[in-house]
């Protein structure tokens, strides 16, 4: 801040005008905007929720047919590009195709959709559900909070995957039923948070305010408290989104979640990862997938971590 | 210090009494017939009227949980199926090789992050820095699973025939044994009993064994066995070490008490070293503490794809034979032994910070 700007009272006066009229959420995308990482971030993201509304257009081949016989073709033949030197003759596979003879990248391309959705669906249902038990928490308080807080210990005192592995267990395998397990076992980071934010903002004058208006306890709750706990909620949920990606990506790769012969990265990965020697693309490409949309949500949720952070609003970067 | 401790120990009690219910809840969720899903479809009803009746299967929840606590007090974590072996055993078994792969990838995490971010907050926006920053990214998003597989091809296929070639699965090349300590030392111990499932455990640390035995071909391979799996396993960790190393560093080096040790001619790496590292040291506990339950959980994957017979890969075989014993009794033993990592951590935590034990 430059020293003639804290000088006057007039001046304050007309930076606090100036002030007013930037919303939180403008601060926030103009900082976004800076941070060349986030950018990326959000970037690949829109990219890969273009490419999993289009798949259907944007994809060479269905990525249910079995090639053989339509095609001079063989089971996990290598990538041919015709650009980089493949014979015209050939049928071209950019990603070459896996142990059941179907084009590998149009199966890759279909598999975002079940990404995103996976990633979106496990954050909404471990919010809405974590939001509900840590506001009960944090407003009520007393036994309430304390048989509510320490469920999601014990849920947090088991590593994530291996809590979502024994409830598919019991569950059966699936897909749903894995994306049932890892919402679960999310579902006490966002109960912290909203708790956290709930109890900070509980006891401060607009909420009184709204008590002494008559406001009911639904109005407080969701209306004056809630809307605090937004901002964190929406990092948590960015980064939220990484994590049910990989350990979703994972359960399928044990065969605990997306069953064959669904295009899910994670599954092909893990049916053909006996041949990781003799055809390394049906492992590389599916993982090189799941690898740059955890990477593009990682960004993005630290991109809004940092610019949704008020202590950071006057640092450089 | 003490008082702190007692606190602390009888905290985590609730957290390790939920995780016993949430486990003994497990085992009672499974769909359909208990008796059957453990015994499997084949088992005739003289036998489960006999299994029910042994488990207390048709007593009250509270017995039930009762029993199944009392049982797990005694080491007996019931039958498996798919082995054919009691859990207990199978734990002494297989325990070693995932405690080895977790203590070594957590090393590789620890003393490869821990430099890589402390030179990325000193060089602060060099090009080192970038770097760091860009794998540190990378390396939390990579999915284990790939990261094991891709280095096993690097390093097994595309190394072959070069001295950097090295083994794409196992705990040790076939031919070399790991003779027991105990053995080696010629004790005698009882073949059954606490003392020699203590022996049996021990002996089956390859490298603890090789060390004890100085044997150093059995040394050598086991190491060069663990590489692998423990790079695959500490990336992620070890990329979330490197974060924390240096945001915590850049904030340190910023204080005034550094600029002060550097206006009194402290050596540069006299101050990065003693005055701005021991500081960081503390939210850098936190991240060690939470990265175990990634390495623990990662085990699963990593030891799936290496072959190796840990934890992690009956847990998978497990799975697959839908065997809940196993399932259950690792859960809980996992369960556990992160909760005493994490109290590890707390207490850590009010060693280096004395502040904390007041509170």
């Amino acid at each position: 801040m430059s020293p003639e700007k804290k000088t006057t009272v007039a001046n304050l006066d007309a930076e606090g005008i100036t002030l007013e009229s930037v919303s939180l959420w403008q601060t926030t995308w103009r900082r976004l905007f800076k941070r060349k990482s986030s950018m990326v971030g959000l970037a690949i993201i829109l990219i890969m929720i273009f490419i999993a509304l289009t798949a259907q257009w944007l994809a060479p081949y269905d990525p249910y047919q079995v090639l053989i016989g339509k095609e001079e073709v063989k089971m996990r033949q290598a990538p041919c590009i015709h650009l980089l030197g493949c014979p015209a003759d050939q049928p071209q596979h950019i990603m070459g195709l896996d142990g059941n003879v179907r084009d590998q990248f149009s199966r890759l391309l279909y598999g975002t959709r079940l990404s995103l959705l996976v990633g979106f669906s496990t954050v909404t249902l471990a919010i809405v559900i974590g939001t509900v038990l840590g506001a009960i928490s944090g407003y009520f308080g007393g036994w309430v909070d304390t048989i509510i807080m320490r469920l999601m210990d014990v849920l947090l005192a088991f590593p994530s995957l291996l809590l979502a592995i024994a409830i598919v267990t019991v569950l059966g395998p699936g897909l749903i039923n894995a994306l049932l397990a890892i919402g679960i076992v999310s579902i006490p980071a966002y109960a912290r948070v909203v708790r956290a934010s709930v109890l900070s903002v509980r006891e401060m004058d607009f909420v009184s305010a709204t008590r002494a208006l008559g406001g009911n306890t639904y109005e407080i709750l969701f209306g004056r408290i809630l809307p605090n706990a937004l901002t964190p909620l929406i990092v948590q949920g960015t980064l939220g989104i990484a994590t049910a990606i990989l350990d979703a990506a994972a359960l399928s790769f044990l065969g605990l979640g997306a069953q064959p012969p669904t295009p899910e990265w994670g599954a092909m990965l893990g049916s053909e990862r006996n041949q990781v020697f003799t055809a390394p693309h049906l492992v590389f490409y599916p993982g090189l997938a799941i690898m740059i949309v955890v990477l593009s949500f990682n960004l993005l949720g630290d991109g809004l971590r940092d610019a949704l952070d008020p202590r950071l609003a006057h640092a450089s970067s | 210090m003490t008082t702190y401790l007692l606190r602390r120990v009888l905290a985590s009690l609730p957290v390790l009494f939920g995780i016993l219910f949430a486990t003994f809840a497990l085992g009672r969720l499974i769909p359909g017939d208990p008796c059957r899903a453990i015994l499997g479809e084949k088992a005739t009803d003289v036998i489960c009227d006999e299994f029910i009746h042994r488990h207390g299967l048709d007593k009250p929840i509270p017995t039930q949980f009762a029993i199944y606590v009392a049982e797990i007090a005694q080491g007996d974590f019931g039958q498996s199926i798919r082995f054919g072996q009691p859990v207990s055993k199978l734990l002494i078994e297989r325990l070693p090789t995932t405690l080895e792969l977790s203590v070594a990838a957590l090393l590789v995490s620890i003393f490869v992050g821990i430099p890589l971010g402390i030179l990325s907050a000193v060089k602060h926006n060099s090009w080192i820095d970038v770097l760091t920053m860009i794998w540190a990214n990378v390396g939390v998003s990579m999915p284990v699973f790939w990261l094991g597989l891709m280095l096993a091809y690097i390093f097994s296929l595309l190394l072959k025939d070069t001295p950097f070639w090295l083994p794409p699965s196992g705990r040790l090349t076939s031919g070399i044994i790991s003779t027991s300590f105990a053995d080696v030392w010629g004790l005698t111990i009882p073949k059954q009993g606490p003392l020699a499932d203590t022996v049996n455990f021990l002996s089956r640390l390859n490298i603890l064994n090789a060390l004890l035995t100085l044997n150093f071909t059995l040394l050598g391979d086991a190491i060069k066995h663990l590489i692998l799996p423990a790079l695959a396993l500490g990336t992620i960790p070890m990329a979330l070490i490197a974060r924390m190393t240096r945001s915590a560093m850049l904030e340190v080096l910023g204080q005034d008490y550094i600029r002060t040790a550097r206006a009194k001619g402290v050596r540069a790496w006299g101050v990065v070293m003693k005055h701005a590292f021991r500081n960081a040291l503390l939210p850098l506990v936190t991240v060690i503490g939470l990265s175990l339950g990634t390495l623990l959980g990662g085990a699963v994957l990593t030891e799936t794809i290496f072959g190796l017979s840990g934890v992690g890969r009956i847990l998978y075989d497990a799975i697959t034979a839908r065997d809940y014993a196993i399932v259950q009794a690792f859960t809980l033993v996992i369960a556990f032994f992160f909760v005493i990592l994490n109290l590890l951590v707390d207490v850590s935590y009010a060693y280096f910070d004395p502040r904390i034990r007041l509170e």
